[in-house]
């Protein structure tokens, strides 16, 4: 009886197909909802800065005055907190995950266009 | 959605020997002993248990008191009157094994009565990368 | 009566996923003591509380624990509900039970491929984790992660999970059970499993009870304790029945672990069946808990119990959380008195420790 478990798993095991993916080949399975990595419409932000406050791991930089936002993807723990909050829904958590580096920069910066003319100082240009 | 039965009451810490052995005596288990810091004093929290219906008996202690510990009823208090020395400073008497301040191993020496200072450090802003702006 | 020598075991063991040290004083090859000592691990997450905002917090309070995740992120909701007041709709309780026991499903699996692979027996080891693909594929799919869902917040859950894709879960979950049935044979019935585990560390009903054991550990003596009884979120409409094993051996709290995985399947499907509708979460939440509260659930590993303590702002004074682990050492000492050097890694591991939790 055991015998005849057993010759049935092997043969199963030997025909049939692979538990495992081959990932770099096969990309691995993603679904709509899975958190990958954080995103930024950086046109629509208006750089409140809630994003920043209710950060749990503070990764999110935002600077009024540069017209910047940034997020440190080492400390980024993708929660989706910042996504919540945000007053102009321009966060956004995408399936894919970000590609690995091998050296800095981990912070991704992003420059926001200049505000238009007339309210504020002019936004710097580097 | 049912409500937990929970109570609490506060009682002196001369008392709580002699609480802990009725809860004993009733057959309770005992389910936790947590600390909470209040400004210059601390609480203390002992839960028992017993069908589900959990008693809290707190009692309230300053820096440099003595606490009994309840180790003659419960051996099992151990855990959690070590971590209540090595965390809040405290000093728990005749526990049933005295780690001696080895329960945690914590950089700062108890964390929880003296809170480092926290300096914040303003975050350097990176060089701009080349791909500087690509929204 | 042979020379006491003191051994170490851990912080770095091959069977220990986590650090913990323990100083083992032998006789021979006989433990007679053990000394446990924690904090290699210790972040300081309950300090954390008072530099963010509850509602924030629950990201942090989730990521107490690496697999029973969602249980944690459940208990601190449940607990800053309870300070606040705050009824959550029947929809949102029913999905975070089945959420629950799904993370049940997925933790004893994760643990019984660990203790498989423990004792030297490769294959069960990546049956049982093959099996376990499947419940994190159906999580990452109505949640979008397969550890750390993050679905939970206060006052409900973020985003609703279709009734379609329930089924769906549902259908799968139908379709994995025959294996997990041959799982469950496997650890009870085998040769090899039994030969290594029958016997050893033994604790009675009566020990148990008194150094407050909890979970799995606990009703693999015999001792019927599980935080679902007092039937917090949907689990006093379900049905349920605690698992308990009569031995209180290694084996014992093995097939408890491995016949929960039936009943936390059956839970799923009488959940999915009972679903009602309606929303999922309370709307906005005005002002900040004032006042205290405990809440107890029940994790894959035991017994957990969050105390929280708000003065009415928006940070919280006090978060407290004593996990399943942090209970078992007790009981685990005591496990190890008397038994051979060899064993005490088998023994060590079916307290399922989880140290991150424990030392928070």
């Amino acid at each position: 009886m055991g015998l005849f478990t057993m010759t049935k798993r092997a043969l199963a095991n030997v025909i049939g197909k692979p538990a495992t993916l081959m990932y770099p080949v096969k990309p691995a399975k993603q679904f709509e909802r899975s958190r990958g990595m954080l995103e930024i419409t950086i046109e629509d932000c208006i750089y409140c800065g809630l994003c920043s406050r209710h950060c749990p791991a503070d990764a999110i930089v935002v600077s009024k005055d540069d017209r910047t936002w940034q997020v440190d993807r080492l400390r980024c723990i993708i929660c989706a907190q910042c996504v919540d909050v945000c007053p102009k829904t321009c966060l956004r958590l995408v399936p894919e995950y970000k590609k690995s580096v091998a050296e800095p920069p981990f912070v991704d910066f992003f420059q926001g266009p200049p505000a238009p003319p007339k309210p504020e100082k002019k936004a710097k240009e580097e | 959605m049912k409500d937990q039965n929970t109570t609490m009451r506060g009682i002196a810490v001369s008392d709580l020997v002699k609480e802990t052995g009725a809860f004993k005596a009733k057959g309770c288990r005992l389910v936790q002993i947590g600390c909470t810091g209040i400004g210059d004093a601390y609480e203390i929290n002992y839960t028992f248990d017993k069908d589900y219906v959990f008693e809290t008996v707190r009692i309230t202690v300053h820096d440099g008191d003595v606490i009994p510990s309840i180790a003659e009823h419960y051996w099992a208090s151990f855990i959690y009157e070590n971590e209540i020395h090595d965390l809040y400073g405290l000093t728990v008497e005749g526990m049933s094994i005295d780690f001696g301040g080895h329960l945690f191993h914590t950089a700062i020496e108890n964390p929880f009565k003296n809170p480092p200072e926290v300096t914040k450090v303003e975050k350097e802003t990176p060089a701009p990368g080349p791909e500087e702006g690509d929204a | 009566m042979g020379r006491q020598i003191v051994v170490p075991f851990g912080p770095q063991h091959p069977v220990l996923p986590e650090p913990i040290h323990l100083d083992l004083v032998l006789e021979d090859e006989v433990v007679v003591e053990a000394v446990p000592s924690i904090g290699y691990i210790h972040r300081g997450l309950e300090k954390l509380v008072e530099k963010r905002e509850y509602t924030d917090y629950i990201r942090i309070a989730e990521r107490i624990c690496g697999i029973c995740s969602f249980t944690h992120s459940v208990n601190y909701a449940e607990s800053v509900e309870k300070v606040m007041g705050l009824e959550v709709p029947a929809r949102a309780h029913y999905i975070r039970t089945i959420l629950m026991e799904y993370s049940r499903m997925h933790s004893h699996m994760l643990w019984l491929g660990l203790t498989a692979d423990a004792m030297g027996f490769e294959n069960l080891f990546m049956n049982s984790w093959r099996i376990r693909e499947a419940i994190l594929d159906d999580m990452e799919m109505a949640t979008g992660g397969r550890v750390i869902q993050g679905l939970c917040t206060v006052g409900g859950i973020r985003k609703d999970v279709p009734d379609e894709m329930l089924g769906q879960m549902s259908d799968h979950l139908k379709e994995i059970t025959p294996q997990m049935e041959e799982l469950c044979k496997i650890f009870s019935h085998d040769t090899s499993v039994r030969h290594r585990m029958r016997g050893l560390g033994v604790l009675t009903k009566e020990e148990m009870w008194e150094l407050g054991g909890v979970g799995p550990t606990a009703r693999g003596s015999n001792l019927p304790l599980d935080a679902r009884c007092t039937g917090y979120s949907a689990y006093d409409e379900l049905g349920f029945k605690p698992v308990v094993e009569k031995e209180g051996d290694c084996l014992a709290r093995c097939i408890v672990r491995a016949r929960e995985l039936m009943a936390a399947a059956d839970l799923v499907h009488a959940a999915v069946k009972k679903m009602p509708d309606g929303p999922v979460d309370v709307g906005k939440i005005k002002g900040g808990p004032d006042g205290e509260a405990f809440f107890f659930t029940e994790q894959p590993r035991g017994e957990v119990l969050h105390y929280v303590k708000g003065n009415g702002s928006k940070y919280l004074v006090r978060h407290r959380v004593r996990t399943p682990t942090f209970a078992n050492i007790p009981p685990l000492v005591k496990m190890l008195a008397g038994v051979d050097l060899a064993d005490v890694p088998v023994v060590v591991l079916t307290i399922d420790p989880c140290i991150g939790c424990m030392e928070r």
